[in-house]
């Protein structure tokens, strides 16, 4: 399997706060990975570092053969190959539901409108919300929100995606649709990096599971091996809260 | 008080300066959202000539009053100039549009500066990680929320631009004040003068505001069925 996403001693630090002290990870195609931890442990920074929304203070990313650690390489380019989801949605407010899946190909001329409102619908109704098109973000519910912005991130087609807590602000009864439809992406083989408090999600439907804490990668493997035999005694302490 | 001889006489002439009101109003509120738009985006780039201008030409223009303004442009730079370029005019109407322009333009910075700073930073985020670049995301997403939230605060600076246009007589401009004041030296009918005066005032910004919710209801996200429901 290709190599897709390779981290080699990422540090990241606010000021004098260093979040991140030294990750190497390497993701492979088609691969289902979710970071646990508890909060303030570096995951979603972690994850931030991966498209570059935060500045990378040390060490190496390489996506895709890409190195966004390089001044030179031209971010934009590769982002429009990592879809990224948030746990706030940042849907576009001001836009329609439709308008919003298809800003980023009509932008940046991946195709013309018609192309786009097509694509659009096809993404909507794969998440399940094409009657919602004309709708605007604040007549939806979160769920139906977090779907929007799963279908807006795979406007661009891109090949890894990155969920940042997709549920964590959802209602508990709105978080098994989110779910499904990441777990839809993921049976379609889409590498997808996963920041999540959903253990079972985690167990059900992820290859490998990090565990992180204190900024490093404390324990990583399958989510049997990570969930239910747990080696170090952070893991377990962090397992014991949660499950 | 003889309102039907100040009706007579009168109403040309200010109905003529009403017009000349209203049009260096509408140059200097257009020409102010430009002004201002280009100052806030200087304002918050990372350049620090750019930051530098804007920052000294909002100090300027709120740390001085407009009629000092008025007079700096209509008199003073127009001497600087002639040293070099005896020839130089300037009239008083290009001064009145030049020195209202530069004062709504820096109130409007700061307008659209709050604006932009309510926006929610995740929108830039989101809009960065599909891919577009920096002024894509500002231009698409950033800026069009930002105004709509500026409307409010922008119509009431557009209101305040209307009334300065009343400064501009002290430079000689031939708006509605001036032509009142010309008026009322010749027949001593202030109350009458000016009371039309005030109401002329009054229906200008009446419309102004009726103009402003309609753009307001304009810029709402909702669609169209919630609207008619609701």
């Amino acid at each position: 399997m290709k190599v897709k996403v390779s981290v080699t001693g990422l540090k990241k630090s606010f000021g004098e706060n260093e979040v991140l002290k030294g990750i190497d990870i390497e993701i492979h195609e088609g691969e289902v990975v979710c970071v646990i931890g508890p909060s303030g442990s570096g995951k979603s920074t972690f994850l931030r570092c991966l498209n570059k929304l935060e500045d990378i203070t040390d060490g190496k990313v390489v996506i895709d053969d890409y190195d966004i650690t390089d001044k030179k390489t031209d971010i934009n380019k590769v982002r429009e190959n990592i879809g990224m989801v948030f746990q706030h949605f940042n849907l576009f407010p001001h836009k329609t539901v439709k308008e919003n899946v298809m800003l980023a190909p009509v932008t940046l001329k991946k195709m013309n409108k018609e192309q786009a409102a097509k694509r659009a619908e096809e993404l909507l109704a794969r998440v399940g919300i094409l009657d919602k098109g004309d709708a605007y973000p604040d007549e939806l519910s979160g769920g139906q929100k977090q779907r929007v912005a799963i279908a807006r991130s795979l406007a661009m087609n891109p090949d890894i995606m990155l969920f940042d807590e997709p549920t964590s602000a959802l209602d508990p009864e709105m978080v098994g649709e989110v779910l499904d439809t990441m777990k839809e992406l993921a049976a379609q083989g889409m590498t997808m990096i996963v920041v999540t408090h959903e253990m079972g999600f985690a167990r059900e439907v992820s290859d490998r599971v990090v565990f992180m804490d204190g900024g490093y990668i404390v324990e990583q493997g399958t989510p049997d091996a990570v969930i239910n035999h747990p080696q170090e005694a952070r893991t377990k302490d962090f397992l014991s809260k949660v499950l | 008080m003889d309102f039907g001889r100040v009706l007579k006489e009168a109403l040309p002439l200010l109905l003529n300066g009403l017009g000349t009101t209203v049009i260096i109003a509408l140059i200097s509120i257009v020409a102010g959202m430009v002004l201002g738009l280009i100052s806030c985006l200087f304002g918050m780039s990372k350049i620090k000539v750019l930051k530098g201008l804007s920052a000294v030409y909002i100090w300027i223009i709120r740390g001085t009053p407009m009629i000092v303004q008025a007079f700096l442009v209509f008199f003073a730079i127009p001497q600087l100039i002639q040293l070099i370029n005896p020839g130089f005019r300037l009239d008083a109407f290009t001064a009145g549009s030049i020195t209202l322009s530069l004062n709504a333009g820096a109130y409007m910075s700061e307008i659209f500066r709050a604006g932009i700073q309510a926006i929610d930073k995740g929108q830039m985020e989101a809009a960065r990680s599909l891919g577009l670049s920096k002024s894509q995301a500002m231009w698409k997403i950033i800026l069009p929320q930002a105004f709509k939230i500026s409307i409010p605060p922008m119509v009431n600076q557009f209101i305040i631009t209307v009334k300065d246009t009343s400064i501009l007589s002290v430079i000689g401009l031939a708006e509605i004040v001036n032509k009142a004041k010309q008026y009322v030296g010749k027949t001593y009918q202030f109350f009458a003068t000016y009371i039309l005066v005030a109401a002329f005032y009054l229906v200008v910004i009446s419309i102004l505001m009726i103009i402003s919710k309609f753009v307001e209801k304009k810029f709402s996200y909702e669609s169209e069925s919630k609207r008619n429901r609701s």
